[in-house]
């Protein structure tokens, strides 16, 4: 394989070109979107550059403290986004669900993947860890945002159906076995999707990535499958864990809906 | 001989500033829960339910208490008719089982199914859709979920607003015709003065969140 053609700073500056042509379909055509446009614009290189420049120090520096702060520093990163979302919505008790869920069901896949399936050693090695992690994190943190949107939808949108159940004898559980279904099925369902389109209508971010880094894309795929299926994994994990515990903070211990 | 307990007994109850009630026993048999519209009947039948709790004060139910019993299974025992009912997505049958999936119990029969049906006066083949039925059918859907149940009370919340004069009485006779032989109670929310008089064993009249007043029914019909 080729080695990796390095970017000069005058090449990334021309790829803002882009950033120009948008800002002028925007502009041409009123919509205001230029200050978003900029500032995301900004912010991404900015924070690319700074995480570049952190990670070329910690992968020098192999530290299993590092590792794990850097990873449990991602997972807060997640879980406030998934709570910034909902906004004055989240009762304190699906704040701590959503943690929960994130923390189990995504720490226990990434555990899994990089010390069972990869073998990775030292463990802790962050040349596999980081990345590995922003991408299962990043997942299940979208998953989570969809089954949490479709549950506090789901209980208000079908509130009486669900009374009706409890008067008629129903658990909450059951009362509100349909809605988890519903929701689980549709928070999987663009991982799912994506799976199915991966290699013929897309290549993926992590297996270009390293194609253009000149590893042989057979080492690409057999990593990204493996990535994959965790992402699969944990997205179907914290989901489930969210809506599990989460159901059940919609009644008080009368089984009653609050 | 054993004294029969009282079905339910409220000591000192209150519910936020809508129920009010200092002492209250309701007996077995058919009792209506009689008055004005707003005057907190339903919110009295949801507490007996357990759908609501009371703020204050204790709701004992075959003298034990009801915060020492399980609520689902308390719902099983004493099932609720309320006065919207919901129907769930799906036919007749998947309606008249849904209490069934919910309780783990086995399904029943069809013919015991077309008997309730023919009891409460719905003529349907049980795959028609509950889209197409109408809001009396659909009362009278809802009546067959909860006789199908075979519960050990009754809670009815206006179970006949929905139908015709005759319908109404066909309905309610029915229910409690049921009712008298299977010596299963009922507890009826109305604010009919007529189906009040034609079919309580006792009338308890409600307004204002208090009760102001308990009468033996004397000109009982059925």
């Amino acid at each position: 394989m080729n080695g990796v053609a390095e970017l000069t700073l005058w090449q990334i500056i021309t790829a803002y070109l882009f950033v120009i042509i948008v800002l002028i379909i925007t502009r041409s055509r009123g919509i205001s979107r230029t200050k978003e446009i900029v500032l995301s614009s900004v912010r991404m290189t900015l924070q690319l550059v700074l995480a570049g420049y952190i990670l070329v120090y910690i992968l020098d520096h192999p530290n299993p403290f590092a590792t794990i702060g850097i990873v449990a520093l991602m997972e807060v990163f997640a879980i406030y986004t998934i709570i910034g979302k909902f906004k004055g919505i989240l009762t304190g008790e699906l704040k701590i669900v959503i943690a929960l869920s994130m923390g189990l069901g995504a720490g226990s896949c990434l555990l899994y993947l990089i010390l069972a399936v990869i073998g990775v050693n030292p463990w802790y090695d962050p040349q596999y860890f980081i990345p590995i992690a922003g991408m299962v994190i990043g997942n299940s943190m979208t998953g989570v945002s969809l089954a949490v949107k479709n549950l506090l939808d789901g209980m208000t949108t079908r509130k009486q159906w669900i009374e009706e159940a409890l008067i008629l004898g129903a658990a909450p559980r059951e009362a509100t076995s349909d809605i988890i279904n519903r929701t689980f099925d549709s928070a999987i369902m663009p991982t799912i999707n994506s799976m199915l389109g991966m290699g013929i209508i897309f290549l993926p971010g992590m297996m270009t990535g390293q194609i253009l880094a000149g590893i042989s894309p057979t080492t690409a795929i057999a990593y990204q499958i493996a990535i994959m299926l965790a992402i699969l994994g944990s997205v179907a994990m914290t989901v489930i864990l969210t809506l599990q515990m989460g159901y059940k903070t919609f009644f008080n211990r009368e089984e009653q809906l609050v | 001989m054993e004294k029969e307990h009282n079905l339910f007994d409220f000591i000192s109850v209150r519910y936020r500033d809508v129920i009010d009630i200092p002492n209250l026993s309701v007996g077995r048999g058919i009792t209506t829960l009689f008055g004005p519209s707003g005057g907190g009947k339903t919110t009295i039948l949801k507490m007996l339910n357990r759908m609501v709790s009371p703020t204050e004060g204790k709701i004992f139910y075959n003298s034990t208490p009801l915060v020492e019993t399980n609520p689902v299974e308390h719902r099983r025992r004493v099932v609720m008719l309320s006065q919207n009912p919901v129907m769930f997505e799906g036919s007749i049958h998947d309606n008249l089982n849904a209490p069934f999936k919910f309780q783990k119990r086995p399904f029943p029969h069809d013919s015991a199914i077309y008997q309730v049906l023919e009891s409460v006066g719905l003529d349907k083949n049980l795959k028609t859709t509950v889209n197409v039925l109408s809001g009396g059918e659909k009362q009278r859907l809802a009546l067959a979920r909860i006789i199908l149940l075979q519960p050990e009370v009754f809670l009815l919340d206006e179970p006949s607003s929905a139908l015709d004069a005759d319908s109404a009485d066909i309905v309610i006779e029915t229910i409690c015709h049921k009712a008298r032989i299977e010596k299963k109670s009922i507890i009826m929310v109305t604010h009919s003065k007529t189906i009040a008089r034609k079919y309580s064993d006792i009338i308890i009249r409600v307004a204002q969140g208090k009760i102001t007043g308990q009468e033996l029914n004397d000109e009982r019909g059925s």
